[in-house]
């Protein structure tokens, strides 16, 4: 009974700071792109040169045998690059707002949950970049392509949770700004982005590590619904659950805990 | 009458650390060594009144006695440590204007923002943005970018939008100083508009003349303890003798 009072409670605070929310994102779109010319047309060309230098070096340079390498890259990273920019500019997410949080009473799961619609929005426009990459190298999808919200969604979830424990995290300690972006490269390198699974295969340490990486399933099942045409199967899909199910609950937890001393930190 | 704000038994401590440990290492080391040392500051103690819905309310005190502190607990940012604040009604905390305004946007930008922190939503905006511009006097720059902007005519755009409203309980904290004297005038009477309408209003601010012209009660805080509370006049004057 008292839970779902709380719960009625919780939901009714979520809409009236829904409009918050939103116009938040939009001040993020605006100012990541206004006095460019270009605008939000980086958002596209942005990957796309990103993926003419990777695929040249690790293509030509290093003879990375992959099928069809440029889309295997640029599906991979479009994801990876979406997770990484939600965490990373979440981190200082609740520090940034320092102002208005000693000012007026706002939810503040606001300001992390905030920066991971803004990623997911850049993320969407970088689709574009993916689509154009699958055109000139004549990749042909299968009808699974229509599945790619899927891993999309799982990722997102995923990527919510970690924000919460980071932006939480970080008003106690400012360490995690400096210690995240090396965490950050070296979690990239432990995906599969630039190079196939099957290379590391042959040392189980190695891929043992690589299981243990939630990341690596959401870009694998990404791929395989819009490279593959295959559908994941259902242990695949389970995984993809509860790491993201798992680490959202964390996170709330974590969030929930924390957040009744940011204002004596921040 | 029915009661808006009640405070029971309030106490408000911060943990000072003798030095400020914001990095892993230095307090894993520290607690290792149990050196964790905390200094606790006690910046309200013993707190209990009731304000009536209605009722304007002043709270004066040298600087550091806690008032401000006093404010946010009521307007909910911060929580207690002890005790309990309950409110009536819906909160418009003026303090500070424009604290959430975002400089690189234009002023335009800045009010649906700015609602929004307030917990407006869109569409209530749009009925009240032509008379937000109107008060502020500010149509001819609303696509400029709000650095461009003197601190007075940042006010001016703050301040309309936290009056827009009539709230069941309005916050005011030292703000009846803002822009040029005719805008100030200009302040005051939709200050004194609110008052009339049953809106209870908690002013702070260090012009005594001010609570006494506008107060009906007063709290005097000191050293985070109430000195003095009750019939505005009688605590201003108590106030100035010392």
């Amino acid at each position: 009974m008292k839970s779902t009072g709380r719960f009625n409670l919780f939901f009714k605070k979520f809409k009236r700071f829904l409009p918050l929310l939103q116009n938040l994102t939009e001040r993020d779109i605006k100012l990541k792109y206004r006095r460019s010319i270009l605008g939000i047309a980086w958002s596209v060309l942005n990957p796309l040169l990103m993926m003419l230098v990777i695929t040249q070096v690790f293509g030509l340079l290093l003879k990375i045998k992959v099928e069809n390498f440029p889309v295997y890259y640029i599906v991979g990273v479009a994801m990876w690059n979406f997770f990484s920019d939600a965490t990373f500019m979440s981190l200082n997410s609740v520090i940034d707002s320092a102002p208005l949080i000693k000012k007026v009473y706002i939810p503040k799961y606001i300001f992390p949950l905030e920066k991971c619609m803004f990623a997911l929005i850049n993320f969407l426009f970088s689709l574009i970049a993916v689509v154009i990459v699958m055109l000139f190298q004549s990749v042909v999808p299968s009808w699974t392509i229509i599945l790619f919200w899927v891993p999309i969604l799982y990722c997102f979830v995923f990527a919510i949770g970690v924000s919460l424990i980071l932006s939480a995290l970080s008003v106690y300690f400012r360490d995690l700004l400096h210690l995240y972006s090396v965490v950050l490269t070296i979690w990239m390198y432990a995906t599969p982005i630039i190079y196939p699974v099957s290379l590391v295969k042959g040392s189980t340490l190695v891929y043992n590590i690589i299981r243990c990486n939630p990341m690596y399933y959401y870009v694998e099942y990404f791929r395989s619904v819009v490279m593959y045409g295959i559908v994941p199967d259902l242990t695949w899909n389970l995984i993809c659950v509860t790491f993201s199910v798992g680490f959202f609950i964390l996170g709330v937890f974590v969030f929930n805990r924390a957040q009744r001393n940011f204002i004596l930190y921040i | 009458m029915a009661l808006s704000v009640e405070v029971k038994s309030l106490e408000m401590h911060f943990n000072m650390s003798k030095e400020r440990l914001t990095t892993l290492k230095e307090y894993f080391l520290k607690m290792v060594r149990k050196e964790l040392r905390f200094e606790d500051f006690v910046v309200l103690h013993d707190i209990s009144f009731k304000i009536e819905q209605g009722d304007v309310f002043g709270i004066v005190g040298l600087n550091g006695s806690g008032k401000s502190t006093l404010l946010k607990l009521i307007s909910g940012i911060m929580r207690p440590t002890k005790g309990n604040v309950k409110t009536h009604g819906t909160i418009a905390p003026l303090i500070e204007l424009g604290a959430g305004f975002d400089m690189e946007l234009t002023a335009r930008e800045n009010i649906y923002l700015n609602g929004s922190v307030l917990g407006f939503s869109k569409k209530f905006m749009d009925e009240r943005f032509d008379e937000i511009v109107e008060f502020s006097e500010m149509r001819d720059f609303l696509d400029t970018p709000m650095k461009n902007y003197s601190s007075g005519m940042v006010a001016r755009i703050g301040f309309a939008i936290a009056t827009m409203t009539t709230p069941d309980i309005l916050i005011v904290d030292e703000i009846l100083s803002v822009g040029d004297f005719k805008f100030q005038e200009k302040c005051e009477r939709r200050i004194n508009d609110i008052m009339n309408s049953n809106t209870t209003v908690i002013i702070v601010s260090h012009s005594i003349d001010q609570i006494e012209r506008l107060c009906q009660h007063c709290l005097w805080l000191e050293h985070g303890g109430i000195r003095m509370i009750g019939d505005s006049q009688a605590v201003c004057d108590a106030y100035k003798n010392t």
